[in-house]
Parts: C-alpha cells; sequence; structure tokens
C-alpha cells in the first residue's frame, strides 16, 4: 500500500516537473546581464530554502497524516505546548531569513547603482508606443508595435514574433552600462525585458533612473508590464544589443539623417510639452 | 395572550417571507444573507474568471475586446474581494462568534441588518457598469490613476460602490469588536476564546483601521475626475505614485483581513479532527498579532518597481521578510496539533489539510517576491497571479469551503453528502493547482498580467490553464449542489457530529433555535 501510494507520488512529481521542463520553459529566461545573473541566482537560492522548509515541514506532516491516524487505531496525544520548541521554530526562520538578506542586499544597491553609465536614453511611455532619446546623440524616434493587423484579427497565421516585433528597436551597445530615464506622457507604464533584469515604472511627471548592460549581442523581447488601458499589450519592446563598433555605425547613420531626424525629435519635443500641461484634461475629453 | 404573543416572538422569526429576510437583526439570519449573497458573487465574479480564460485560451483570437477584457479583469478581482471572501467572512462571523462566546446576539442588531443591505446595493452598481458609456471601470482592482481619472462613469460608480462596501465593513467591523469586548459569557476570558473569535477580533481593528484610507484614496480619485483637483497629477503639483502608497497602506492589511479569520477556520478546524487540543494557542493568537502589526509597514513591496531609493527599498525587503516568521509559526502549529493526534480524514479536515499545504506553496512565492530583485523580475508578471491565487483560492476560498462544511450541519441540523464533498475537494485541488501552478513557469518566463492577448512562446501553457481553469469553475457547482441538498435534507447531525468538537456551539442543539443563550451559559 504504502509503496504504490509512494510510487504515485513519484509519478506525479516526475509529471509535474521533468515532463514540462521539457516542454516548455519552466525557469527564468537566461540571464543576459550581470543583474539577471543575480537576479537568476537568488531565485535559485529562496527556491532550496523553500524546499528545504517545504521537505521538513510537510514530511512531518505527511508522517502524521499515514501514521496517527484514527483508522490505524492512533490515540490522540495531549501536549498542546512546548516553549523550548516554539522558540527554536521561530529562532530558526529568521537566521534563514537573515542568510537570504544579506545577498538580496547587495543586489539591490548593484541595481540603484546608475553611476558611470556609457549612455543615457531617455525612455517615454505613451498610449500604446515607446519613445527612445538618445541624449548625447539627439536621436529620437518612436517605438511601435510592427505585427501586421491581420495577423492581430487571426485574418493571417502569426509570424514567431507575434506581439514582440517593432518597428524601431531600441539599439545599445554590449558591454557598456547603459542608464535608462524613464517617464511617461500620460498613464503609468512599466519597461520590462526580462532577459535583461530591468524592469522600471513611467510615471508622467516624473523621471526615474534605472540602468542595465547587455553582456552579449543579441535581441531581447519585453513588454510594458502596467496595465494602461485596452492597447497595454501590444506596446513591446525589443532591444538590439550590437558591438560597440556597430553602434558607433549605428549612430553616425542615424545621424546623417539628421534633417529628418531633427524636425521628429522637435515635433516630439513639441507635443510633449504640450501634452504634460494638459494630460489629465485632454485624456478625459477624449 | 400578550405573554403568547411575545413567547412566539422569542421561539422564531418575526415575519415570513422575504419580509423576514428585509427586516431581520438576527445574527443567524443576517449570517446566512451574507453567506448566500457571498455564494452568489463567488459564481458571478468566477463566470468572468471563465471568460477571461476563454480570451486567453490562444493568442489572438478575439472572443471580445481589449477593452471588455480588462473590465472582467477589473470587476473578477473587485468582486471576488469585496464581494465573496470579505463577506463569507462576516457571514462566519455572524453565525459563529455569538455561538463561540455565549453571546445571545451581535452588540447592534439593527446596525447588522444595514451592514448587510448595503451589499446587495454596491453588487448592482457594480454589475450596473457594464451598462453604461465606455463600460465598467478597466484599471485592475488597484484603480491606479491617471488611467482611472481617465476612465468612464463606470469608474465613479465602482468608487461610489467601494464607498458603500466600505461603510458595511466598518460596521461589520465595529458590531464584530464590541461584540467580542462586551458579550462573552461569564467566564469566557479572552485568552479561552476560540482562534477563530480571536482572528476576528484581530481582523476588525485592520478593517476599521485601513477601509477609510480606501475609502480617502478613491474619493481624491473622484475629485481628480470631476472637482478640478490635482492630488495624482504631476502637471498640477500633484503625484500619481502618491496613490499607490494610499492604496497599498490599505492593500496589505486588506491582504491580512481577507487571511486572518481563514486561519482562524483552520485552527477550529485541525484540532478537532485531529482530536487534540490546538497547539500553542497563546503563540496563536500573538503570531495573528504579529502579522496584523507588520501589516501596516510593508505596503511598499507592491511598489519595487516605482523606483524608491535603496534605504526604501531595502525597509520593504526586510519587514515583508519578516512576517514569514509569524506565518511559519502558524504553519509549524498546525503541523504540530496533527502530529500525534488521532486523525480522520472528513471533508472539512481535507479543506484543511489543503489549505495548509497549498496556503504554505503561496507563502513560498511570497517570500520569492519579498526579495526585491526577484520581485521587480517579477512584477506585473502571471508569477504575481499565480502566487495570490494561491493565498486567495487555495489559501481563503479553500477555508471558507472548508468552514462551510464544518459548520453546515449545525446551521442546517442535517449532514451534508460526504461524497460529494470529497468529489468537490478532489477536484477543485486538482484543478486548482493545474490551474494556477503554471502560471509561475508563465511569469518566470516573462508574461505580463491583465493582458488580452500574448506571444506564441506561451501558448501552450495558457492552454493548460484555461483548460484547468473551466474544470475549477464547473467543480464549484457540486459546492453549491452539496449545499442545497443538506439545506433540504440529510441526517440528522445532533448537536455535536464531531466527535473531536470542544467549542461551545456543539453544546447547542443543531439547528440551534433562532434565539440562543438567552441566559448566559458559564465557562468553567
Amino acid at each position: 500500500m504504502r509503496k504504490t501510494v509512494s510510487g504515485a507520488l513519484c509519478l506525479l512529481f516526475g509529471i509535474l516537473v521533468w515532463a514540462p521542463a521539457r516542454a516548455f520553459e519552466i525557469n527564468l529566461k537566461p540571464p543576459a546581464s550581470p543583474i539577471a545573473e543575480q537576479i537568476y541566482g537568488l531565485h535559485i537560492m529562496v527556491l532550496w530554502v523553500c524546499l528545504g522548509i517545504f521537505i521538513v515541514v510537510f514530511g512531518a506532516m505527511l508522517y502524521a497524516i499515514v501514521n496517527h491516524r484514527k483508522s490505524v487505531g492512533h490515540k490522540p496525544a495531549l501536549f498542546h505546548e512546548n516553549l523550548a520548541l516554539e522558540v527554536v521554530w521561530t529562532i530558526i526562520p529568521f537566521l534563514i531569513l537573515a542568510g537570504m538578506a544579506y545577498p538580496a542586499t547587495r543586489t539591490v544597491l548593484a541595481m540603484k547603482n546608475t553611476a558611470g553609465s556609457a549612455l543615457s536614453i531617455e525612455v517615454t511611455g505613451y498610449q500604446w508606443k515607446w519613445q527612445y532619446t538618445y541624449l548625447p546623440y539627439g536621436i529620437s524616434f518612436f517605438s511601435t508595435l510592427s505585427t501586421p493587423p491581420a495577423q492581430l484579427a487571426d485574418l493571417a497565421p502569426k509570424n514567431r514574433h507575434y506581439l514582440e516585433q517593432v518597428d524601431h528597436p531600441m539599439v545599445v551597445p554590449t558591454g557598456e552600462k547603459i542608464r535608462l530615464l524613464v517617464t511617461s506622457a500620460d498613464v503609468v507604464h512599466s519597461w520590462f525585458v526580462p532577459a535583461l533584469g530591468v524592469k522600471q515604472d513611467a510615471f508622467p511627471g516624473f523621471i526615474k533612473a534605472t540602468w542595465f548592460e547587455a553582456d552579449a549581442p543579441g535581441v531581447y523581447r519585453g513588454y510594458c508590464t502596467e496595465l494602461c488601458g485596452k492597447g497595454h499589450a501590444f506596446m513591446p519592446i525589443v532591444v538590439d544589443a550590437v558591438t560597440p563598433a556597430q553602434f558607433a555605425a549605428w549612430v553616425a547613420a542615424e545621424q546623417r539623417g539628421k534633417k529628418t531626424a531633427a524636425t521628429a525629435a522637435a515635433k516630439a519635443q513639441a507635443s510633449r510639452g504640450h501634452r504634460t500641461l494638459t494630460a489629465s484634461r485632454a485624456a478625459r475629453s477624449s | 395572550m400578550e405573554a403568547v404573543a411575545s413567547h412566539d416572538e422569542h421561539a422564531g422569526p418575526h415575519a415570513r417571507g422575504l419580509v423576514r429576510w428585509i427586516t431581520t437583526t438576527n445574527h443567524k439570519d443576517i449570517g446566512t444573507l451574507y453567506l448566500c449573497f457571498s455564494l452568489v458573487m463567488f459564481f458571478i465574479a468566477g463566470f468572468f474568471a471563465m471568460l477571461i480564460r476563454a480570451e486567453l485560451f490562444e493568442p489572438g483570437a478575439r472572443l471580445f475586446s481589449p477593452a471588455l477584457y480588462n473590465q472582467f479583469v477589473t470587476m473578477h478581482g473587485l468582486m471576488m474581494i469585496f464581494g465573496v471572501i470579505m463577506p463569507a467572512f462576516v457571514g462566519f462571523a455572524n453565525w459563529q462568534i455569538p455561538l463561540m462566546i455565549g453571546a445571545p446576539d451581535m452588540a447592534f442588531p439593527r446596525m447588522n441588518n444595514w451592514s448587510f443591505w448595503l451589499l446587495p446595493f454596491a453588487a448592482l452598481l457594480m454589475i450596473g457598469e457594464f451598462f453604461v458609456p465606455g463600460g465598467a471601470a478597466a484599471t485592475g482592482w488597484t484603480m491606479y490613476p491617471p488611467l482611472s481619472v481617465e476612465m468612464g462613469p463606470g469608474m465613479d460608480m465602482t468608487i461610489f460602490a467601494i464607498h458603500i462596501l466600505g461603510i458595511s465593513s466598518i460596521m461589520g467591523a465595529i458590531n464584530i469588536i464590541t461584540t467580542i469586548l462586551n458579550l462573552r459569557a461569564p467566564g469566557m476570558t479572552l485568552m479561552k476564546m476560540p482562534l477563530f473569535v480571536w482572528t476576528w477580533l484581530i481582523t476588525a481593528y485592520l478593517l476599521v483601521a485601513v477601509m477609510p484610507v480606501l475609502a480617502g484614496a478613491v474619493t481624491m480619485v473622484l475629485a481628480d475626475r470631476h472637482f478640478g483637483t490635482h492630488f495624482f497629477n504631476a502637471a498640477g503639483g500633484g503625484d500619481p505614485i502618491m496613490f499607490q502608497h494610499i492604496f497599498w497602506f490599505f492593500g496589505h492589511p486588506e491582504v491580512y483581513i481577507m487571511i486572518l479569520p481563514a486561519f482562524g477556520i483552520i485552527s477550529e478546524i485541525i484540532p478537532t479532527f485531529s482530536r487534540k487540543p490546538l497547539f500553542g494557542y497563546a503563540s496563536m493568537v500573538y503570531a495573528t498579532a504579529s502579522i496584523a502589526t507588520l501589516s501596516f509597514v510593508v505596503w511598499g513591496h507592491h511598489m519595487f518597481t516605482v523606483g524608491f531609493p535603496a534605504s526604501g527599498q531595502l525597509f520593504f525587503m526586510y519587514a515583508t521578510m519578516l512576517i514569514a516568521v509569524p506565518t511559519g509559526v502558524k504553519i509549524f502549529n498546525w503541523v504540530a496539533t496533527m502530529w500525534r493526534g488521532s486523525l480522520s480524514f472528513e471533508t472539512p479536515m481535507l479543506f484543511a489539510i489543503g489549505f495548509v499545504l497549498m496556503f504554505t506553496i503561496g507563502g513560498f512565492s511570497g517570500l520569492v517576491l519579498a526579495v526585491t530583485p526577484v520581485d521587480i523580475q517579477l512584477h506585473g508578471t502571471y508569477y504575481v497571479v499565480a502566487h495570490f491565487h494561491y493565498v486567495l483560492f487555495s489559501g481563503a476560498a479553500m477555508a471558507i469551503m472548508a468552514g462551510i462544511y464544518y459548520w453546515l450541519p449545525k446551521w442546517t441540523g442535517h449532514m451534508y453528502d460526504e461524497t460529494l464533498g470529497k468529489w468537490h475537494f478532489w477536484l477543485t485541488t486538482i484543478f486548482f493547482n493545474l490551474t494556477f501552478f503554471p502560471m509561475h513557469f508563465l511569469g518566470l518566463a516573462g508574461m505580463p498580467r491583465r493582458v488580452a492577448d500574448y506571444a506564441l512562446q506561451y501558448t501552450t501553457l495558457n492552454q493548460v490553464v484555461s483548460i484547468a481553469a473551466f474544470g475549477l469553475g464547473l467543480s464549484q457547482l457540486i459546492f453549491l449542489y452539496a449545499i442545497v441538498k443538506c439545506i433540504r435534507g440529510g441526517v440528522p447531525a445532533g448537536d455535536r457530529p464531531w466527535e473531536g468538537a470542544t467549542s461551545l456551539e456543539w453544546t447547542l442543539p443543531s439547528p440551534p433555535p433562532y434565539h440562543t443563550f438567552e441566559t448566559e451559559p458559564v465557562i468553567s
């Protein structure tokens, strides 16, 4: 009987953990930045702590369920207190938590440290797109969902990057600290790229700084993670990390088309100033 | 003649039919009203969840527009919290607190009637939102401005509904505090009270403390919407982040408002079916009080991504982690209560054990989220949805189900159908885990919450989740049937259907007479 039960439990465990592990992702995305790496490590550490506690606590509970049941004739004990035990199981969790807090604190401080960045990009959330302004280079553009409307409406087969593609990705150099100055032109948004371990809410009228650094060239995809209206699911983020040399070439190319870029930026600037003043009124009347 | 009339008045309800329920001041009637209301709302809000899962069954499929999707998400949340979980616990409080402390009724019977009868109007306001221009509020239950300032008239109806619900909750809480502090039978000292009464006493204080805060927050939104103020508008000198501070100063204690009475119910059931007194009664009381106190200083962990300075992030991280200590004490105490008991596994006990196991999983994901850097990664993703459904569904809602099966024989005089109860438990547990466990994986992979559509990489798991969610929804029909069947008849329960039950209500007949403890019992 007990063998059947434990066999069934092992099987269940197998189905619950190993099968999905093969079929789809069950963990964080492979980290692609130093901070994402630390987050990955912290998450794994907490999971091990939880697993240890789970085994001890529910091992005891399972033992009681199997052995201390009325149907096997177990007579109830009468104890209902044990001061020493209660003190011990208050202090041990406290110590475990202190042990977890130490590495977490180091990561918090690293995430908040935006000093020494090579490049600052202003990120502005709109309903429902992003604007990226490269402060040192005078480059500014909007980044809008590029999935064809026919695919959104189920009228055409969906491409691989359905809802994860934009017309103009954010281009950044690898191996450099990129400081983001995040703000919003209307409601609260949040700028999130899972593999890079970076997320910052965007508030109208406030600028919040965060940073990331891409380890290797690649395309990193993310989303808006704060409900911002009906287009919330439709304002993805794409970060195109390239080598510093390629990045320099990209900047030069963007600046060659300066004329058009400059007028566009000026226009955006003007409309942004206008929007800040009248954001709520305009939005209300719309 | 007069004597006969007054005798009749004491024997049963003073009126029949609908009038009885509208004019009743009897704590048992009002408890029943609260519980029935909660059950109706459970199916309405649950239906919204089914619609959400239908829309998310595959990417792109447009059953309805993203705007309507956001309305369902918002109303599912608001109704489950304010229409299902909270009223259900107040229903338990009404039925059980007077019976457990030997009081003849609640301290303010007429106010009790009013507290309940406000609720259906708030519910009608919320349902009515779907029929006004622009539809229901579509901000999520958190109502963050500026989005909530931009909404149509549905938002105003949400605000008024919250005002009404808040008034109801505060009156209910005052009634509970007064009843517990003043109407205990001689000999029923505070430290002799059943733990359910203790957890409700502490919960009631939390309600009185934070419901006005929520009322203030939504009133400021109302003023920003219509009266030209700029509380949350930076262009007028306001601050949208301030709303989040105020909201979560209410919101985190609210989380414990929804779980402390559940702890109370579980702390009644586990000793009964272990045939052994609750382990560490005093430490349970202190742990509950500690959790309640700490709940006022951890609100910032809902806001780790707004961009606090490091000192703020660290303070809220340490404070949040600290809550794991008293919560852990509770779990350990329940396991120690079962240890060397004489266990049997009737439906209430199954739900109680399921609660301890799955609530702890919710506690573990809470610990993961307490770690600020990991929270920043997972904030706003499906991981958070998984986490709070583990503490609110397998936590609060399954404790409510446990309590219903536990006390239904007392309330109706009939035993419920044990086979139905067990089917309900196992199907709920299996489908619940298949619904919400994969959401952890979705969140870790990066899928945002509150989205009407998603990228192809999340398709498989969403299909698993949706199918399981339909199973979970359908399983609740068994619950409904089991309750109706028990009310309509069944094996007579007797005064004390559970041999391990020791609290005061089990000394009364089942169902208890309309008026109980008119003469104070003396507790030795």
